[in-house]
């Protein structure tokens, strides 16, 4: 067979990459740590990918290329399955033409997101296959192998990374599998798509059968390959926790599962025969395992220690050696904070000076949690800034209530804010409402994507630009006011929310202002292509 | 023929500083070099100005992206107080590459301490100094790429003073 071309690539990228081979129509998401840079990488590549308001809308969106007979890739990170969950669930039911694969990068150990929970659950849950690559090889690997099981058989699959496999970086052999080109075009399929009760009956079933032929195909798909090695000790493991373990004990006999769910109990049990002993080594939730205990096959079973936060060669040693001694705490390293000059700086000083109760949401301004300021009360999910706030807003005794504020970024805002505002206005709370976007004009948490209020679609072409103002107005806030928020401007802004607190009527305030951040990389790029230009003018 | 041993480096400093940008330039040299390699970070909340972290090792064959504890060769320090959180991961006989080695007014640009420390580290390594000048162009934009590879030939030169 012929050798492909040789790269260094994050997993993230190789995914992007194996999505360009692949032929993929489209591909979609929200930006969320650590998925993001697989579209963006796709899109600097040639592709053809944009973002989304929100994981749920991507997916519908994917959805409907691949009713389409195109191929979809969407993409996200944990959380958002939990937004994009109420299409997958219908998806795998009314199963797709084209090829749906979902890149889903969970984040154990919680780098830079507000909880740990297992893709794996999903995938189980909704009734789709899920593929867990382990390094940067076999995500551009395995998402050819997601678009032959997704075609196959009809399904969804989900591509489970977690941030060691989306922001590690190896080699990989750019050799794509040979995949038959897609045409779009539209077959009329009632029966499978209209989810009406009587068709749905029908698909439940369909999907019942359908996961118990995937199952067969993979005891048989190469997809959980076992590692030789001395049969006192067998290790079942998955995603990068295999590399892991394969370096601990490297005498140790390992069946990798690529594809955990649906579930290759032949495989699985007559490894697990083959063994003396049988670990499970696996990040997250205890997900193999269980499927192993449900199937009757003795396993050991994990500490609930090793739940919590990533593993790595050290846990996995323990973990084999039963050692259960409290583990030494890693020093702390610096806490990250609001950048030394951010608007968002002036907005949580006068949070905190006016004695604010502030409902907040997911962003950099997160921070405003930390010292200096500590203006933050709640942190829940994205968009939960306004539901909490008003819910607070009905609970509080007036004086109270009174002080309740609601803080949430634009392309927050535009993920999951507005039905928040829809019920201020169709339930406002006796006392009013404060509601702060802190408008930056950037996704910035996340590393500075564009998104709807922008104006600019992924690759940076202008788009229609959604007015965060007029969309307040049109829901039917009359007091919208926008605070063009400059250097030095503390006190203003101070008696601007003051006031704006005193009047017992829903508000909402935007905050203006370019992410520092947005603004230097702006100016950089066109620093960059100018003297680029220059450069190209002297070669010419 | 590269060696069968692994050879594991840790960058450590804050957001900001291109401990990122220097892992990378690591992994690329090591490629170029024929040497099979891996290298990890973690980012997103953590470049907001909190400490960075990142690791790289190159070998015959690299399993884990991740340098075991107390398995670092090296540590690569951009920040002093970013010294003792690390040191931790470095093996009892290993190598600390601190910014107090460069000095940083005599750098074309004080950004670019990290590859200054780079050019230091290369004097420990098996890559020859051709791959890392190719890495450094692979990793920065064409007009960057002469003040970097400046510091990087200072950091070599400041090796040879120490030793």
């Amino acid at each position: 067979m012929r050798a492909g071309k040789k790269r260094l690539l994050s997993g993230n990228e190789a995914v992007a990459y194996a999505a360009r081979e692949a032929g993929f129509h489209l591909g979609t998401g929200y930006p969320g740590t650590p998925s993001t840079e697989i579209l963006e990488t796709f899109s600097a590549i040639g592709g053809k990918a944009q973002w989304a308001p929100n994981e749920k809308v991507a997916l519908e969106v994917a959805i409907g290329v691949a009713y389409g007979n195109g191929r979809a890739l969407v993409t996200m990170k944990h959380v958002g399955l939990n937004v994009a969950a109420d299409p997958l669930f219908s998806a795998a039911y009314t199963g797709v033409s084209g090829g749906l694969v979902l890149a889903v990068a969970d984040d154990p150990g919680m780098a830079s997101s507000q909880n740990e929970q297992d893709t794996r659950r999903y995938a189980i849950a909704a009734g789709v296959p899920v593929l867990e690559p382990s390094d940067s090889q076999e995500a551009y690997d395995f998402l050819f192998r997601a678009v032959e099981l997704s075609e196959t058989f009809g399904t969804p699959v989900i591509l489970r990374l977690t941030t060691r496999v989306s922001h590690s970086k190896g080699i990989v052999e750019l050799k794509p599998a040979a995949l038959r080109p897609r045409s779009p075009c539209f077959q009329r399929d009632i029966p499978s798509r209209v989810l009406i009760p009587a068709y749905a009956r029908q698909a439940h079933r369909r999907l019942r059968q359908r996961l118990s032929r995937i199952a067969e195909w993979n005891e048989n798909g190469n997809l959980n390959p076992i590692w030789e090695g001395k049969s006192d000790l067998g290790i079942i493991a998955s995603g990068v926790a295999a590399l892991h373990a394969r370096e601990a004990v490297p005498e140790a006999r390992l069946l990798k599962l690529g594809m955990c769910y649906p579930f290759p109990i032949r495989t699985v049990r007559d490894f697990v025969a083959s063994v003396r002993r049988c670990v499970v080594i696996e990040e997250g939730d205890p997900v193999i395992q269980e499927l192993c205990l449900i199937h009757g096959l003795s396993v050991e079973e994990k500490a609930e220690e090793d739940r919590f936060g990533e593993l790595n060669v050290s846990r996995v040693r323990r973990i084999v050696n039963g050692d259960r001694s409290p583990q030494t705490p890693v020093p702390a390293g610096r806490p990250p904070q609001l950048c030394p000059g951010c608007p968002h700086r002036t907005v949580f000083e006068s949070l905190r000076d006016l004695e604010c109760i502030v409902a907040g949401d997911i962003g950099c301004y997160t921070l405003g949690v930390l010292p200096p300021f500590e203006a933050m009360d709640s942190c829940t999910c994205m968009g939960a800034s306004i539901g909490v706030g008003l819910g607070l807003r009905h609970v509080l005794p007036p004086d109270q209530a009174r002080r309740v504020v609601s803080v949430i970024g634009d392309s927050t805002f535009v993920h999951s804010g507005l039905t928040g505002i829809v019920e201020m206005m169709y339930n406002p709370p006796p006392t009013g409402h404060v509601v702060l976007i802190l408008d930056n004009q950037t996704t910035a948490m996340t590393g500075l994507q564009d998104h709807p209020a922008t104006g600019k679609t992924l690759n940076g072409e202008p788009t229609h630009q959604l007015s965060l103002e007029e969309v307040c107005r049109a829901i039917g806030v009359e007091d919208v006011t926008v605070f063009e928020s400059r250097a030095g401007q503390k006190d203003e802004f101070r008696e601007l929310l003051r006031s704006k607190l005193a009047q017992a009527k829903p508000c909402v305030l935007i905050v203006r202002r370019e992410c520092l951040l947005a603004a230097k990389r702006r100016k950089q790029m066109s620093q960059t292509t100018h003297q680029e230009d220059a450069t190209c003018q002297a070669n010419e | 023929m590269p060696s069968e041993r692994v050879t594991n480096i840790v960058v450590a400093g804050i957001g900001g500083q291109g401990v990122l940008r220097a892992t990378d330039i690591v992994a690329e040299a090591a490629f170029l070099a024929g040497y099979d390699v891996k290298k990890t970070e973690v980012h997103g909340m953590s470049q907001r100005g909190g400490s960075v972290v990142s690791d790289v090792r190159f070998g015959s064959r690299i399993l884990s992206p991740m340098v075991p504890e107390g398995e670092a060769d090296f540590l690569v320090v951009l920040e002093p107080t970013q010294e003792e959180p690390n040191r931790h991961r470095l093996k009892p006989d290993g190598t600390v590459i601190g910014c107090d080695r460069i000095d940083v007014t005599s750098l074309p640009n004080p950004r670019t301490l990290n590859v200054a420390l780079l050019g230091l580290l290369s004097r420990h390594l098996n890559i020859a100094v051709e791959a890392w000048h190719e890495a450094v162009g692979r990793c920065f934009p064409s007009h960057l790429y002469s003040v970097n590879v400046d510091a990087f030939e200072l950091g070599r030169q400041a090796a040879d003073m120490a030793s």
